[in-house]
């Protein structure tokens, strides 16, 4: 019965200046749902790249068995070719190609180079039935629903012989109805002996479906637990994922909070393409003066969405609601505006929003408030040096010039110049996001030590973050955000991890009211 | 003046020669394509035995590529938005045929034809950047088709006929030259007043912009440095208008054109519009989340190219003469390649109003001289094809060994 399908042991995997993944060691037995759960840059997605062959053979430290004999992938076609297919949260299917071609992209049905249609859709049909989609083979992908293009992305594993199937996310984008199909299907799969392995942040299908559990978190396998033996409550769970100690230190601070500088109420936005789904769902949430207010949640949460939308509309379409700065209502609906009446919003992606990286530090720093550096439309470059370098030695940029490119600092180095930016552009409420995302410890205490002067000067901060500790050790209020919805608010002085998670993971009340 | 040696004056003879070499570091690309147009001079100064140099073959160079300098500019600012415009050549033609009929056929006042046509040159662009801008249309094709459009539309104003001749006042606009105030036998005096003041001029500003560097308390570059660099480009300025004055003076093309790269060179590097179209071309999203209104900076170099268009359009037909139906043709292929040659980017955000001067020169050195040699027009078109890919090539090299 416990014959194991996956091994993967000792595995070890560093970025530059980062180890994702330390000593790891997993493994899957034949025909079960294994859940890998862990907190967002755990290292679970990094682990299935290694699985898969995106980071190839070489790249990694440790040794993958796979039935019985080691495998040493160089890329995904040799990972697929043992059966072994995974499929990621954003789907790799072409929109514009029909079911049909999608089905067998790479892995054509042909003689002699010349694709056999007829077989090709007949065999579409039948996978198709596999899945219990009941689309024509011929229908574009575009044209169908993210549930359905997920199934889609199943048969093709299916066509691909898969034996072990890999699923990341694959009920974030997913409706109730939708995830409910797909994890019958993961049952189906494992009456044949497909065996999977589920990475998910939704505890409530994890525990319904998965006959074992692996916690990963910091990079580190932490444990394997066996729901055939045990009953596993989510708390379990939960704890385990968020179970370290709080070896983050975070710079102290004396809290001097005052009246509510900003204030949204009734703000609702909805996805810019597909415009019946709504990111942001009847938000209220405001910020006092000195005060920095989390926003916790899951990537997908909408919160991103929500900081952008209020950031002059840069996100969403059919936006409502109104802004208060200092009790007053304020006219935000253009980025300009939003600068102008004292917002600023760092973004969570650098290197694709927040820095021009051609460009010299310098030009980066000014270019949300060239205004300030130059007179009648003239910039005065001299000025602009100096001012730049103030910020790099306020905020101990390390670059070997202010006139250095963006392109060559290091990610922290990157995030401070962002910051810059938006310091210079000299803002009353500042909204940042995922501020310390892929940095190193060292630059993130310093991060924070902007944020705790920032707060002092009397500005109020809102942070977006995924980790848990730094919201716990930098904010003095909490939201929690869940499908687009403000769930829960609680001072800091009352939450703890345990908390904050509940209120993220817990699902009922939410979905159903 | 002396010399007030400040902390922040590099000192002496090591100095100079780091910051020869730190210029020449940070600049490669123009100093690169600098270098291999003197190199072209030289080699057609002596395969023509002198007759490129000549102050009458200076003049024909200068007006043979007036037309692509002046778009050159323009298109400058929209591939450094990471765009590009295939129409101008038409426009050069449409305008060209709207001059024409309306100076010949209809009598109309020169003068009021050039301001019906400049105007007409920033509709076309503010029809074309519309589409782009704003309905999001690829660049590629919005000029595309108007490429076409303009075309057909001077076929159908000119009848398929050329149209001329123009009255003397139009003609002078590209084959005059700046009257001479003084009547001077040999000498343009008018000529050599405007050197004078130009270098006047310029060591003004350079010793302006050098008391505001250390106002700031920057480094700037040794006194000795500053000195010879002045000197250095007062003679080149005096002697290329005493070369101009032995002749007939400078001619109205070459003011224009010097005004219009003046102008340009400053717009990219030092004012607010040209950092923001340099951010926009290196990262459209970053440029608008930082409080760009991205859409209308497009819209308002696609106007700019246009207006510029509609004078080479101009100048082009005072220098034929007439308004012909194939005025321009091909005209945007040497125009875009300038740009590149000259070091701009394909993908936007990198690109010198400098460079794109050198590479048209370029072009026309090899232009002129391949002429003079009496190298058919096929080899020539081969040549300046081989010249733009190694051009680009040499950036690619350049960049990759830097990464």
């Amino acid at each position: 019965m416990a014959d194991v399908i996956l091994e993967m042991r000792n595995i070890t995997k560093t970025f530059p200046g980062v180890k994702a993944l330390n000593n790891v060691s997993f493994s899957v037995t034949q025909g079960e749902i294994h859940a890998l759960v862990g907190e967002n840059g755990a290292g679970k997605s990094t682990l299935m790249n290694v699985l898969s062959g995106i980071y190839p053979y070489g790249t990694y430290e440790g040794e993958i068995y796979f039935q019985g004999s080691e495998c040493r992938f160089r890329d995904l076609t040799e990972s697929e070719k043992v059966g072994l297919v995974i499929i990621h949260q954003e789907l790799a299917l072409i929109p514009f190609l029909s079911v049909a071609e999608n089905m067998f992209l790479g892995n054509e049905r042909a003689k002699n180079g010349v694709i056999d249609w007829n077989e090709s859709i007949s065999k579409t049909a039948e996978f198709l039935e596999r899945v219990g989609l009941h689309e024509s083979p011929n229908t574009l992908i575009t044209d169908m629903g993210v549930g359905k293009q997920q199934l889609v992305e199943i048969a093709k594993a299916l066509a691909k012989e898969v034996k072990l199937l890999i699923l990341d996310e694959p009920t974030a984008a997913l409706n109730e109805k939708d995830s409910e199909k797909l994890l019958e299907l993961l049952l189906q799969f494992k009456e044949h002996g497909i065996s999977s392995i589920l990475i998910s942040h939704k505890l409530s299908e994890v525990k319904k479906v998965a006959d074992s559990i692996t916690i990963l978190r910091d990079g580190a396998t932490i444990e394997t637990l066996d729901c055939r033996k045990d009953n596993i409550t989510e708390d379990r769970i939960i704890r385990g994922m968020v179970g370290r100690d709080m070896t983050h230190r975070f710079p102290p601070r004396e809290k001097n909070i005052g009246e509510v500088i900003f204030e949204i109420r009734d703000w609702n936005a909805y996805h810019p393409i597909h415009e019946d789904r709504k990111v942001s769902n009847n938000v209220n949430i405001s910020v006092r003066r000195g005060e920095v207010v989390g926003i916790s949640g899951l990537m997908g949460a909408g919160r991103t969405e929500l900081a952008m939308s209020i950031f002059g509309r840069a996100y969403g379409t059919r936006i409502s609601g109104k802004a208060y700065r200092n009790g007053e209502e304020v006219d935000i609906s253009t980025i300009d505006k939003a600068i102008s009446n004292g917002i600023a919003y760092a973004t969570e992606d650098r290197k694709a929003y927040g820095l021009v990286l051609i460009q010299e530090v310098k030009n980066n720093i000014t270019l949300a408030n060239l205004e300030e550096i130059s007179s009648r439309q003239v910039i005065n470059e001299p000025r602009e040096m100096k001012v730049t370098s103030e910020y790099r030695d306020n905020l101990n940029i390390k670059c070997s010039s202010i006139r250095q490119l963006a392109l060559n600092l290091s990610g922290g180095n990157q995030q401070k110049v962002v910051l810059s930016k938006w310091l210079f552009s000299s803002p009353e409420i500042l909204i940042l996001d995922e501020p310390t995302r892929g940095i190193d410890v060292g630059a993130k205490y310093e991060i924070y030590t902007i944020i705790n002067r920032l707060v002092s000067e009397g500005k109020g901060i809102i942070l977006i973050s995924s980790e848990l500790p730094e919201i716990l050790g930098v904010c003095d209020r909490i939201y929690v955000m869940r499908d687009g919805k403000i769930v829960g608010e609680m001072p800091a002085s009352e939450a703890s991890q345990e908390k904050v998670m509940k209120h993220i993971m817990t699902q009922q009340e939410a979905t159903q009211s | 003046m002396k010399t007030t040696a400040t902390p922040h004056e590099t000192n002496a003879a090591g100095g100079i020669m780091k910051t020869l070499t730190g210029l020449f570091r940070s600049n490669i690309r123009e100093y690169g394509m600098l270098i291999a147009l003197i190199a072209v001079m030289v080699f057609f100064q002596i395969q023509t035995a002198g007759v490129l140099m000549k102050p009458v073959n200076l003049t024909n160079l200068v007006l043979q590529n007036s037309y692509v300098i002046t778009m050159a500019v323009g298109m400058l600012l929209i591939i450094i938005t990471g765009g590009i415009d295939l129409s101008v050549g038409s426009v050069v033609a449409v305008i060209g045929a709207l001059a024409g009929v309306l100076i010949v056929r209809y009598d109309v006042n020169w003068i009021v034809v050039v301001a019906i046509c400049l105007l007409l040159g920033a509709m076309i662009g503010a029809f074309q950047g519309y589409f782009v801008a704003y309905r999001k249309i690829p660049a590629f094709i919005v000029t595309l088709a108007g490429m076409l459009v303009f075309r057909g539309l001077t076929i159908a104003l000119l009848r398929g006929e050329s149209v001329g001749p123009f009255p003397r006042g139009f003609q002078n606009i590209s084959s005059g030259f700046i009257p001479d105030l003084f009547q001077n036998e040999g000498l343009h005096i008018t000529t050599l007043l405007i050197g004078v003041l130009l270098s006047i001029l310029l060591i003004f500003l350079d010793v302006r912009g050098r008391k505001n560097q250390q106002k700031y308390g920057l480094e700037v570059t040794p006194f000795y440095f500053f000195v010879v660099k002045n000197i250095v480009i007062t003679i080149a300025v005096m002697g290329f208008c005493y070369l101009m004055a032995s002749y007939k003076g400078l001619p109205n093309v070459l003011v224009l054109l010097f005004a219009l790269v003046t102008f340009y060179a400053f717009i990219t590097s030092s004012s607010v519009i040209g950092r923001r179209i340099y951010a926009m071309g290196g990262n459209e999203k970053a440029a608008r989340l930082s409080g760009v209104n991205t859409p209308r900076l497009l819209f308002y170099t696609f106007i700019n190219m246009g207006i510029l268009a509609s004078m080479a359009g101009l100048i082009v037909a005072a220098r034929l003469n007439s308004s012909t139906p194939n005025a321009g043709d091909g005209m945007e292929l040497d125009v875009i390649a300038a740009c590149f040659i000259g070091g701009a980017s394909p993908m936007g955000g990198v690109g010198k109003v400098i460079g794109a001067l050198v590479g048209a020169f370029l072009i026309g050195v090899l232009n002129n001289g391949m002429s003079i040699l009496g190298v058919g027009i096929d080899w020539q078109k081969v040549v300046k094809g081989i010249v733009l890919l190694a051009a680009v090539l040499f950036d690619v090299y350049n960049k990759n060994k830097n990464a």
